[in-house]
């Protein structure tokens, strides 16, 4: 057994489910508040990256400059996407809710790629030195950014929902919607802010991903891949998101040790995920954190 | 079958059977039959480019026909069924080829093979609903795909596999126009089956387990048979849709069942209507013709002086799938009950035409 080889692919494994954890955190955020399941959650990845290249290269801001002003973008666009799309929605069945954000996913892969090409594009260089050596381990510096911003962004996220009144109206209106309506809490804007900070916080994903793996349309697959974590961890608690994104982001570079060790099957990496979550699905529907569903008549 | 639209005067149901049939009126029944007889004769008078096209209508309307009695009659979530097409496209000619089944044979064991792996996927169906299910499909979708592309055996992996034309006592049905009338009789067959599988307890179990799964329950309906047996029965008609497929190509390759043919499904059963027979069909021949109108109208474009912008004629790919994905967002809108409801308030209104109150 090379377990050289295996540490290092659990490290990776465990910076990228931090990632896996941020976009599963933010899923979780929109399907709490406004119980709409974001299947556009990859684009959001995909176009917030786009437009920070478009940025950089075009523009040629400095990093931070154009990594802000997608924060921005992403923020607006977000919320106009909730006002103009996703509003009309509130109270229709389920199916209807889903198709409406795969619509959303589809269309907006095919115009990023109408207009960006298919081809993978690298990001400009960010940082001087590629990897550095931690306990005989490479690591990328995007990758030690990427853990650093993850963990920013978890922070942030719990200190929003503990003590700002913004995050306190959220996590009300999770709660109950009609009781937060009669306390004075705008519903409406608590479903745009959601969003917004969706948008936001996964196109920094986005970013982050592209600048060590380039960016093509196979980022949106993130959010696909977001699926098998945030349904492991529960599907409405945030820490069921991040936990569930660290146990799938280790298990599929474990997979991947596994199979091209011993089983020379091909292509565990992406599907390992998919089988865990039947899985899952099957014996544990609810997830690790998830809150079972009891249902009245 | 439904009661929104009006009855002619004077047309009163007197017993359940007569409120059940196929077809409300008379009338409608007359058209229908008139309408098949036309597209008997259709491979004499039009021409081949609309053969294909009614072929791939018929293909993929009966696969969209299962779909829609899994979504909109028993309301389940599938986002694999683009992968349950190919698995019946796969398995008819892996049957021809490896055990010399005849195809016409094939066909119809396609589907029950497709019904058995529908229903393996769709066993968590009968814990989970909604949201979960859309996501344990998901799953179905991608593993499957991986199993296309990795097992040598069944679809010749990555080189695809080839398929025999339908052969019946001797006459091979490999021509456009031959072929036409296999997809003529399988699209009819597989419609009328649908329509009375809806008629029978099973289909009115489906209906109240849509409506409301626990009173269903309470009511005596086994909601783990009929929700698995839903999918079994869409997988059943993904699967002949497929093996239709697969036989009028001659040959399949893993790399078209993706994702994005399981959205396509579930789009055309939106636009249709969920929950409609004859709506299916509507959003099938829509979804059809989407792309086809596209590329006409970029084709007229290029033709003038101001419309021939290389961005957009070079990008019809794109604007297709955008097209897609905006028509899917612009119906769940507009119009969530689909292009069978609008066709009914249409039909209502020259009814009642001056006076519409």
């Amino acid at each position: 057994m090379n377990f050289e080889l295996l540490t290092q692919l659990i490290v990776n494994g465990l910076i990228v489910g931090l990632l896996y954890g941020v976009v599963g955190m933010c899923f979780v955020l929109v399907y709490k508040s406004t119980q709409i399941v974001n299947f556009a959650q990859g684009e959001f990845l995909l176009i917030g990256a786009w437009i920070c290249w478009a940025l950089l290269i075009y523009l040629e801001l400095p990093f931070i400059v154009g990594f802000l002003l997608t924060m921005v973008f992403m923020a607006v666009f977000g919320i106009l996407l909730q006002m103009i799309v996703l509003r009309p929605m509130i109270g229709e069945p389920i199916i209807s809710v889903i198709m409406v954000t795969i619509g959303l996913s589809i269309f907006f892969q095919a115009l990023m790629k109408w207009i960006f090409g298919v081809s993978a594009q690298s990001f400009p260089k960010v940082f001087e030195t590629e990897s550095i050596q931690i306990l005989g381990l490479n690591i990328e510096v995007a990758y030690l950014m990427s853990t650093v911003i993850a963990l920013i962004i978890m922070v942030a996220f719990y200190l929003f929902f503990k003590y700002s009144k913004y995050g306190l109206a959220m996590r009300a209106t999770a709660f109950d919607q009609q009781i937060a309506q009669s306390l004075g809490i705008s519903v409406k804007q608590v479903f745009a802010m959601s969003w917004g900070i969706a948008a936001t916080v996964s196109a920094t994903a986005g970013v982050v991903i592209a600048m060590v793996s380039g960016v093509s349309s196979s980022l949106s697959m993130m959010g696909i891949k977001v699926f098998p974590a945030v349904i492991l961890g529960g599907l409405d608690s945030i820490v069921g998101a991040i936990v569930g994104g660290l146990i799938i982001g280790v298990l599929e570079n474990v997979a991947e040790f596994f199979d091209s060790q011993y089983l020379q099957i091909g292509n565990m990496y992406d599907i390992a995920p998919f089988y865990v979550l039947l899985i899952i699905l099957w014996f544990k529907p609810y997830g690790l954190f998830g809150t079972k569903d009891i249902e009245r008549i | 079958m439904s009661s929104l639209t009006m009855r002619p005067c004077g047309d009163f149901r007197t017993s359940y059977k007569q409120d059940n049939t196929i077809f409300e009126t008379k009338n409608i029944k007359h058209v229908a039959i008139i309408a098949i007889a036309f597209l008997c004769a259709a491979p004499y008078l039009v021409d081949a480019y609309y053969l294909t096209l009614f072929i791939q209508i018929s293909y993929l309307g009966i696969a969209a026909l299962g779909l829609n009695i899994l979504v909109g009659y028993t309301g389940q979530i599938s986002l694999g069924h683009g992968a349950f097409f190919g698995f019946g496209a796969f398995a008819s000619a892996w049957l021809n080829i490896s055990f010399g089944i005849p195809v016409l044979l094939c066909i119809p064991l396609a589907g029950f093979l497709t019904m058995g792996v529908g229903m393996v996927f769709g066993l968590p169906a009968s814990r989970i609903k909604g949201l979960y299910l859309a996501i344990a499909t998901l799953a179905a979708q991608f593993i499957l795909e991986d199993f296309f592309a990795r097992a040598d055996w069944f679809s010749g992996g990555s080189a695809g596999s080839s398929a025999d034309p339908i052969n019946l006592f001797g006459f091979a049905f490999d021509t456009d126009e031959s072929f036409f009338y296999v997809a003529l009789f399988a699209l009819v067959f597989m419609y009328i089956w649908g329509c009375n599988l809806m008629r029978s307890r099973e289909g009115r179990a489906f209906i109240a387990v849509r409506d409301h799964y626990l009173s269903a329950e309470i009511m005596g309906i086994k909601l783990n048979k009929y929700r698995l047996l839903s999918f079994g029965v869409s997988s059943f008609y993904a699967g002949i849709g497929g093996a239709l497929y697969a036989h009028y190509l001659g040959y399949v390759s893993a790399e078209g069942f993706t994702l994005f043919m399981s959205i396509q499904f579930l789009a055309m059963i939106i636009i249709g209507g969920l929950g409609s027979i004859k709506g299916t069909l509507m959003g099938v021949v829509f979804m059809v013709f989407l792309p086809e109108a596209l590329e006409g109208g970029v084709g007229l474009m290029k033709m003038t002086e101001w419309g021939n912008i290389p961005m957009v004629v070079d990008g019809l790919a794109y604007i297709k799938e955008m097209a897609i994905g905006l028509v899917i967002i612009l119906f769940l809108i507009f119009e969530p009950e689909g292009m069978a409801h609008r066709w009914g308030q249409i039909k209502n209104y020259w009814k009642f035409y001056p006076f519409s109150y």
